[in-house]
């Protein structure tokens, strides 16, 4: 009884050693840099906003616009394609996909599916077969940063709510958190699926969560969103704080719903109907 | 004290044998999921909790059973819970472990699951769920061993043990409230969404973890020579019986307001589990059959006869564990992901390979279970003998 009383307090005070080395290694790295501070260089053109938004126009949407949206944010982003052909060479050996486990970022939806408990009994017919692009909502109050366990999803001050790739650790409750099934996971390594890689975007890796970024890595080089440079006018993207902002002057001029307000999510994706 | 371990009878080691063996043809499964990724899955889009999140949420209510034994013997000096008090504290932490083993399996990013401790976020519940859970397997691990320990010194357990007792209590409740948390938050999640799910979960935890202990005490009168005492599974069996009522009432409130309310958004999970939905109805015969079992278990244990009957007394325990698994494991995944926030209906069954996964965690789990109430009934033999 003793001994192992003993072994055991060898052990603790060998981990209490190196619990206490970590910060006096940190400081003496910090020390290391000497006064020398790195200054954030800001890029004189980026867009900025107090809260970044988005206004779709229903009223401009085709099949086509909807499909070309999707098309010119997935590629950009590296968002994978599970219909497409493997590059057997590349990627030998790479199991049969499971549709069920897609990857999207925005994309088509009926009336019904973006917006269901709001479709009406007597629904315009012109409803059913509106090509609706869903995605990320950013929401002032998002419930998904709420719930990520390491703030790997986070709100920046500008209203977009961003994903850290390296630090998610998969744990999927984000997920289960957003009530727009806007959020997708790796189920596997994406790479074999993306047909062309864009080297100005991290392509990522199996195991982590990701969604619409709001084309943050454009705004910041002064470059409009890829989904309203593809959307023909049905999409404006905008600052949601400023009055005198083009999606501000949308939303004063048009009748406009938001999917699921009455969650209380607040958001930032608004639609005229 | 670990030296009792390893002196078995044959039997005991081919018990062991084959859990090892269990546990190894889950790791290699495991070990491509690690290199492979959750692809493995049934997992999709759609529903992306399943088998694994869905038997730590159960086992997270056998852990908090435990504390059912302990409240009646250390506050209220129930002395015949005095024999099988220590067999609640071990299952609680063979439980925890199991619990833990499935949240790792369950992680995209096992590597990385430090990274809750590095970046500490009191704003997720599953920050407060890891203190929870850590926390009660701690003082699960440190009051079973000392009282044990003290046990077979025959002198009393040093004089700190009574106050760890007294804080295990409401952390077995914290556990079991956490974890209901973890899914009442969600907002667009209309079948989690509701106050009574965390007494729910506790009701049936309190069900099925004293349902579970009353088989294992037949198991060890049968495979040791330690008695638990008749008397002591009599008064489990009451527990048990109380649970269960109170857990098919709560349910039972849950139907009568997503009924009549009528709000799609509450009542749709309810249609798809128990009626099917849009032509979608795997999980049907599943649910009635968790029903029907613990309805069938409730009245076995409320008349008397039935519930003193030493042969059907295990029986209906086992319909109450099974019963309180479906439930709570499948059903609460599947109901509060089916269907989905867009209201797809994408349905959900685990593959082999989840499957055998899982079963090596409950493997795991057993051996844990094992070793320590081999522990348990040697001491109490070597003390009475």
């Amino acid at each position: 009884m003793k001994k192992s009383r003993r072994s055991f307090l060898k052990v603790a005070s060998i981990a209490a050693i190196g619990l206490g080395a970590a910060p006096a290694m940190n400081f003496a790295a910090s020390n290391s840099h000497g006064a020398a501070k790195a200054v954030k260089d800001k890029n004189e053109e980026a867009l900025t906003a107090h809260r970044w938004g988005m206004v779709i126009d229903t009223n401009k949407l085709t099949d086509e616009i909807a499909e070309a949206m999707t098309e010119a944010c997935h590629s950009a982003h590296n968002v994978p394609d599970f219909n497409h052909e493997v590059d057997e060479e590349k990627y030998p050996n790479t199991r049969p996909v499971n549709m069920k486990q897609e990857i999207k970022w925005i994309w088509p939806e009926k009336f019904h599916y973006a917006f269901p408990y709001k479709e009406d009994e007597f629904l315009a017919e012109k409803f059913h077969h509106l090509p609706i692009p869903v995605l990320c909502n950013h929401c002032k109050e998002a419930p998904c940063t709420q719930a990520c366990p390491t703030q790997a999803t986070f709100k920046r001050k500008d209203g977009i709510v961003l994903m850290d790739y390296h630090r998610c650790i998969g744990c999927r409750f984000c997920m289960a958190a957003c009530p727009f099934g806007a959020r997708s996971f790796n189920y596997r390594d994406p790479r074999p699926f993306i047909a062309e890689t864009d080297p100005d975007f991290p392509t990522r890796s199996k195991g982590v969560v990701e969604k619409c970024n709001l084309c943050a890595e454009r705004l910041a080089k002064g470059e409009r969103p890829h989904c309203e440079e593809a959307s023909e006018g049905a999409i404006v993207v905008g600052d949601l704080e400023d009055p005198e902002s083009d999606i501000r002057h949308l939303l004063a001029e048009h009748y406009t719903i938001r999917r699921k307000q009455s969650y209380g999510t607040e958001p930032s994706v608004y639609y005229i109907v | 004290m670990l030296d009792i371990a390893i002196k078995g009878s044959k039997n005991y080691w081919l018990w062991i044998l084959l859990l090892l063996a269990v546990i190894g043809a889950g790791t290699i499964a495991y070990i491509d999921q690690f290199m492979n990724g959750l692809m493995i899955t049934g997992m999709s889009r759609d529903v992306t909790w399943g088998f694994y999140i869905a038997n730590f949420t159960f086992l997270v209510g056998v852990a908090a059973g435990g504390v059912m034994v302990v409240i009646p013997y250390y506050l209220h000096d129930y002395e015949r819970f005095h024999r099988i008090t220590i067999l609640g504290e071990f299952l609680a932490v063979a439980s925890l472990i199991m619990c833990l083993l499935f949240i790792i399996v369950d992680l995209g990013q096992p590597t990385r699951m430090l990274n809750v401790l590095l970046y500490p976020t009191p704003h997720s519940m599953l920050f407060y769920d890891m203190i929870v859970l850590n926390g009660y397997l701690f003082l699960n691990i440190v009051v079973g061993w000392k009282v044990l320990e003290a046990e077979r010194s025959q002198v009393e357990p040093d004089w700190w043990v009574k106050p760890l007792v007294y804080l295990s209590i409401p952390f077995a409740i914290s556990i079991h409230t956490v974890t209901a948390f973890l899914y009442c938050g969600l907002p667009g999640r209309g079948f989690w969404l509701t106050a009574i799910l965390a007494p729910r979960f506790l009701a049936s935890a309190f069900a099925a973890g004293p349902a579970f202990l009353i088989i294992l005490c037949y198991i060890i009168r049968k495979f040791t020579k330690f008695d638990p005492g008749w008397e002591a599974i009599q008064t489990l069996s009451k527990i048990v019986c109380y649970a269960i009522i109170a857990n098919i009432f709560f349910f039972l409130c849950e139907v009568f307001v997503a009924v009549y309310s009528g709000i799609p958004s509450h009542l749709s999970h309810l249609k798809y589990l128990f009626f099917g939905y849009h032509g979608h109805n795997m999980m049907v015969p599943w649910m009635w059959t968790a029903f029907i079992l613990m309805g069938l278990g409730a009245i076995f244990l409320v008349i008397p006869n039935l519930r003193n009957n030493h042969t059907l007394l295990p029986i209906t325990c086992a319909m109450i564990f099974i019963g309180a698994w479906i439930d709570k494991a499948l059903g609460m995944i599947a109901g509060g992901f089916i269907p989905s926030p867009l209201h797809h209906v994408t349905e959900y069954a685990p593959t082999g390979k989840e499957i055998l996964i899982a079963l090596a965690v409950w493997a795991t789990g057993f051996l844990v279970l094992t070793i320590l109430y081999k522990l348990a009934t040697t001491v109490k033999e070597e003390v009475r003998g």
